[in-house]
């Protein structure tokens, strides 16, 4: 079924894929040209994930979208949950693979969230060495996506965007950009969300995300927002988007909805509000 | 120097201090931004119990159950991504934590609800068909060796364990009996689901699935066991999926 090299995500608008609107995608897809997993809820030996997933890849592009691997993490790389991924790609086959700059494993715990790494030359190191670890195993290049963060490290000296365009450099991988998660670290550490995409390699960029985020308040009363991905997509956010876009053009254009997903004409219509950004350019 | 250790030891542990080295941004301490990272493992973990355990929710009632994953998350971290796994410890959890003493019945249920996410998330099989089964003599059924299907779980309980999940999980269901049931999960398509399999019942499968001849396995399970009605359970549930005739 999979002897076919994959189609590549189409500079489209996409959606997160939520089990609920399985009917609904394949009867009304509206606007939307493909669809990203989660790979860790793809890694049974069978059932209904694992069908549903074959039937939408034979009529939509599919991003496989890790959240465990901890690519940032001070151990090695968790061997048995890299085959499992290795796996779930060779039957597969996706057109995209992306992971998190981020770590969630310590001390062989799982901790489900994705958690934040000062940007030195010893993280960049070993970054690097576990993303090619990836790119080897899987036999394809990556896309690496840039955190939402709440707090910064006094021992960095690197800037994210420097970072990240290292990180590129040296392995090859591509860029995954979470506008939403730009424009959630700016606000939260006070810089310029159009500063940081101008110094951001756009070059590199296989991949938009956008989502929505939550609003709250640090101890001095200074706005916090929380990547929740639980609501629309904030109005700055689709300014940023025109500004990210404007330099990147036409993109593959995700929207996550992960908490509180509604129902699929909701999703559908954001989607269609990231159809119209890439339309503009067209 | 922020590692990694710290960061995980302040995770999990509300009364460690934040780690040092974390600021706004601004240069000033981190404070209650750590918080954030705190509560999404939580939260996290804590819905990924609810989701798990349905029937263990509604029995204790969310404010309760939310207090016990709380507590089980911190004790037991999930140690592979793949949340579909999570919680393989949690029965033994619920059976060793003292205010839950009087709710004997809640690790069974939990075992149950286990059971059913593995069957969910089992290998495709296709089921022999129940013909096949009924043109077999009697020499060659004694001595044929039955595979089960991948998706087929037992779970044996001192308590009505059935009645139990279908009383937590689907309004409008009987009030549970006061009788122990065994539990037999098959899944003919996708959706598994958990049956009160006859007395003995479990003796019978318990043999099959170590792959001894139907001869021993009905040994196995005695005279009082209703042959028939587990084998038409089997059947009709797609739980065989072929006969080994030597």
């Amino acid at each position: 079924m999979f002897d076919n090299p994959p189609r590549p995500l189409p500079f489209a608008a996409g959606v997160g894929y939520k089990p609920q609107h399985y009917a609904q995608i394949l009867s009304d897809a509206g606007p939307v040209r493909w669809l990203e997993i989660h790979a860790e809820n793809y890694m049974g030996a069978g059932g209904r994930p694992l069908a549903q997933l074959r039937h939408l890849s034979e009529r939509f592009a599919i991003s496989v979208h890790g959240v465990g691997l901890s690519i940032g993490g001070e151990a090695p790389l968790d061997a048995n949950h890299l085959a499992r991924l290795k796996h779930l790609m060779d039957w597969l086959n996706p057109a995209s693979f992306s992971e998190h700059l981020a770590w969630s494993t310590h001390d062989s715990h799982f901790l489900n969230d994705l958690l934040p790494l000062p940007y030195t030359d010893a993280t960049l190191a070993r970054i690097c060495a576990h993303i090619d670890q990836v790119q080897t195993t899987l036999g394809r290049q990556m896309l690496l996506e840039n955190p939402s963060s709440y707090l910064a490290f006094a021992e960095s000296t690197w800037s994210e965007p420097d970072f990240l365009r290292e990180v590129a450099r040296r392995t090859g991988c591509g860029l995954l950009l979470d506008v939403n998660n730009v424009f959630v670290s700016a606000t939260n550490l006070g810089f310029d969300p159009r500063s940081y995409v101008d110094a951001f390699p756009t070059e590199c960029v296989g991949e938009i995300h956008l989502g929505g985020h939550d609003e709250d308040h640090d101890d001095h009363g200074a706005p916090l927002l929380i990547d929740s991905h639980g609501r629309e997509v904030a109005d700055p956010v689709w300014a940023l988007l025109a500004h990210v876009l404007a330099q990147t053009g036409p993109k593959p254009t995700l929207i996550e909805w992960d908490t509180d997903v509604p129902e699929w004409p909701v999703l559908q219509a954001e989607a269609a509000r990231a159809d119209a950004a890439l339309q503009v350019l067209a | 120097m922020t590692g990694q250790s710290e960061f995980h030891a302040a995770l999990l542990q509300a009364d460690q201090p934040v780690p040092s080295g974390l600021t706004d941004g601004q240069g000033r301490p981190a404070g209650r931004r750590f918080a954030v990272y705190r509560n999404n493992v939580a939260v996290s973990l804590t819905e990924a119990l609810e989701t798990g355990f349905p029937a263990i929710r509604a029995l204790l009632g969310e404010e309760n159950f939310r207090a016990i994953a709380g507590l089980y998350l911190r004790e037991s971290p999930p140690t592979s991504p793949v949340l579909s796994l999570y919680g393989a410890g949690f029965p033994e959890f619920l059976a060793n934590h003292p205010p839950l003493a009087h709710l004997g019945y809640l690790p069974d249920v939990a075992q149950l609800e286990l059971a059913l996410r593995q069957s969910y998330h089992a290998a495709d099989s296709t089921p022999i068909d129940p013909a096949t089964f009924q043109r077999l003599t009697e020499d060659n059924l004694s001595k044929a060796r039955l595979r089960l299907a991948p998706a087929l779980r037992l779970v044996r309980s001192p308590w009505p364990v059935v009645d139990l999940w279908r009383y937590a999980t689907r309004p409008g269901s009987k009030h549970p009996s006061a009788t122990p049931q065994d539990a037999l999960i098959l899944r003919p398509a996708f959706d598994p689901e958990p049956h009160e399999l006859p007395a003995h019942g479990a003796s019978f499968l318990a043999a099959l699935a170590k792959g001894l001849p139907v001869a021993q396995a009905i040994e196995a399970a005695g005279d009082d066991h209703d042959l028939a009605a587990t084998l038409t359970l089997l059947l009709q549930g797609g739980g065989i999926t072929a006969i080994d005739l030597e």
